[in-house]
């Protein structure tokens, strides 16, 4: 297992050296920051001076040297436009956006999970064609329009739930139902899956030659092994709800790190921009670390493989 | 009454207590392409305390035949269309699916034929014997455990209460079948099928096991329907035997009689083609042909078109049943020039 861990670290290591080189070239590609934070009537010279203070003066490739060269020693940079260390920012706003996250993941399991399992029973017949449609609808309604949509009923029409920006619990309810409906389908149609295949197991033929009731059957039995690959997901699903933030956050005005990655683009915020990314990178790759580990703890065919 | 004579009364009169008597079932699958008469009116008796052989190749309908009398065919095309099995006097294809899961476990039982998979990986041996006992006791925590020890100590497994703590993939294949054993009869049901319990296994445990349920049914006089396609098999363990064919039993009868007169020319095939360990054989005996397609079964004798007694009766009409000696009947036209 150590070996495994220390292995996955490496592997880790070398991905996030390809992400940090594609973000500093891709974002570069973009403009100069410069062009947006200058006066439309700043002087040519006052553009070279600022373009030289910002260190974009260089050649690329020397630009790139000294991003590796400062990275390595922990130092990704100043936001251009917070004057604040980029990493400080990050910081600053992750809390907001795991505040989210979680309920996201958890509205979509609560619905996405029953929702399969009721597919998988009625497999073939109106009510697994009904869950299929809910669970692509969440797949094929965009999360900008879905946002924009709930906070039209419920915040302008209705006036129930605030339309945006952090508060008391009543302002989690619309970015969690935005971030989460995206996933339900996906849950969903995993569980479907892998509950059919499991219902035809000899195991759970022998559970109900015991006599086990049906709903222990297919909510014990069957559904504890359907989840397994469920897990295998999950670390992927979380990646899903840290990228799909970007959008929710930016609809709800929610000061998260996903609107802080938008604003970072918009601006062409060069150091936040890199920094921000390898951090959701970093905390990616480890949650699919933690999450294999986890795996073991389910999965008891494994634990001694 | 010394023991001894019990047993010899028990041997010489086998009683006429019938346990359960499935007559004319029929269990077809209804597919697009066609009706597959996978069961095609199976009748037979089992006494109480009695091991019945059910022989018959693959594809034959031996275990759709169990899984109809458990009630649980595969979900979807596969009915259950026609017939009774009664069960202590009662119909269970008439009970409801909650009176039928409280007959499962309880009354009738099942073991599969694969122990790798008939256990859920992911819980562990305790928990899938606890859930099984707990059915039956509703006792507390401690009392099951203790039960669920004696029940692995009684299929011979060695140090159960750490055993209780595994998972099945710690198990070697014989043991995680009698572990399957021990979870079947924890119901202490009046009827176990055993479907080919020693098909999957390794040729040196098969005996091995075999002799577990056998002391295992002498203990509890639980009545065995026993499903195999090995003669060998049938010899050891059973008292009488039924021989399929084609979703059909062309013979019956005690296995001795079976085994010295074979009457139907399909059980005289299929004996004829174990190789015997005795005299020189030059070469296995093989039945010519295949058996008859279920989709598209002749009006006549299933087996007439490999049969090589056959004729025009044989190909007009299905054969009743004939009285060959006691208790031994056969569906053979050739029966009736006796």
């Amino acid at each position: 297992m150590k070996r495994y861990i220390v292995y996955r670290m490496l592997q880790g290591v070398v991905l996030l050296c390809m992400v940090a080189t594609i973000v500093f070239f891709l974002g570069r590609l973009t403009g100069n920051p410069v062009d947006l934070m200058l006066p439309e009537d700043a002087t040519a010279e006052d553009r070279v001076s600022m373009i030289k203070a910002l260190g974009l003066d260089g050649p690329l490739h020397e630009q790139f040297l000294i991003f590796v060269n400062n990275a390595l020693h922990g130092d990704l940079g100043t936001s251009i436009r917070m004057r604040q260390p980029a990493v400080e920012a990050f910081f600053d706003r992750l809390p907001n956006t795991l505040a989210i996250i979680p309920w996201a993941l958890l509205m979509a399991m609560v619905i996405g999970i029953p929702l399969g399992v009721i597919a998988a029973l009625n497999r073939g017949n109106m009510i697994d064609r009904a869950a299929g449609s809910v669970a692509v609808l969440g797949i094929a309604m965009p999360s900008f329009w879905l946002g924009i949509l709930l906070i039209y009923v419920f915040s302008v029409e209705l006036g129930w739930l605030p339309s945006g920006r952090m508060g008391g619990p009543a302002h989690y309810v619309l970015p969690v139902i935005t971030l989460g409906a995206f996933l339900v389908a996906g849950f969903m149609r995993l569980i479907r899956s892998s509950m059919l295949e499991v219902m035809e197991s000899e195991f759970v033929k022998l559970a109900r030659i015991k006599g086990m009731s049906e709903a222990v059957v297919v909510w014990k039995h069957c559904l504890r092994n359907a989840l397994i690959p469920v897990l295998t997901l999950w670390g992927v699903f979380v990646g899903n709800l840290i990228t799909g933030a970007i959008v929710t956050e930016t609809v709800f005005a929610w000061p998260g790190v996903g609107r802080l990655t938008y604003e970072a683009v918009i601006f062409r915020d060069f150091p936040l921009l890199q920094a921000v990314i390898i951090l959701k990178a970093v905390l990616i790759l480890s949650i699919n670390l933690f999450v294999d580990i986890l795996y073991a703890y389910v999965d008891p065919r494994i634990r001694l493989a | 009454m010394s023991i001894a004579e019990q047993g010899v009364a028990i041997a010489e009169a086998p009683s006429d207590d019938i346990v359960l008597d499935v007559r004319d079932l029929q269990t077809y699958f209804f597919l697009r392409r066609g009706i597959v008469k996978a069961v095609d009116g199976v009748s037979f008796a089992l006494r109480r305390g009695e091991v019945l052989g059910l022989v018959g190749e693959s594809g034959c309908g031996k275990s759709l035949t169990a899984l109809s009398i458990m009630r649980l065919l595969p979900k979807g095309s596969a009915r259950t269309i026609h017939g009774e099995v009664l069960l202590n006097g009662e119909d269970i294809l008439e009970k409801t699916p909650n009176e039928m899961r409280e007959i499962r476990g309880r009354k009738i039982s099942m073991i599969l034929q694969d122990p790798q998979t008939s256990l859920n990986p992911v819980f562990t041996i305790g928990e899938q014997l606890r859930e099984a006992i707990f059915r039956r006791t509703r006792g507390r925590t401690r009392e099951v455990m203790r039960e669920a020890v004696a029940a692995l100590r009684r299929v011979d497994i060695a140090a159960p209460e750490q055993r209780l703590g595994q998972f099945p993939h710690q198990m070697s294949g014989g043991m995680k079948q009698r572990v399957v054993g021990a979870i079947s009869i924890s119901g202490r049901p009046e009827v176990l099928i055993a479907d080919e319990p020693t098909t999957a296994l390794d040729v040196t445990i098969q005996l091995q096991y075999l002799k577990l349920l056998k002391r295992l049914q002498e203990e509890t006089r639980m009545a065995i329907l026993f499903i195999t396609h090995d003669f060998g098999v049938v010899a050891r363990m059973c008292d009488r035997v039924a021989v399929m064919y084609a979703g059909r039993i062309v013979e019956c009868g005690p296995v001795d009689q079976v085994f010295d007169n074979p009457s139907h020319p399909y059980t005289q095939a299929l004996i004829a083609s174990v190789p015997k360990m005795t005299g020189s054989t030059e070469r296995l005996y093989t039945i010519e042909g295949q058996p008859p397609s279920l989709m598209d079964l002749p009006v006549g004798c299933r087996f007439a078109p490999r049969c090589p007694y056959a004729d025009q009766r044989c190909l007009a009409a299905y054969p009743p049943s004939f009285t060959v000696g006691a208790e031994h009947t056969a569906d053979c036209w050739r029966m009736t020039a006796a």
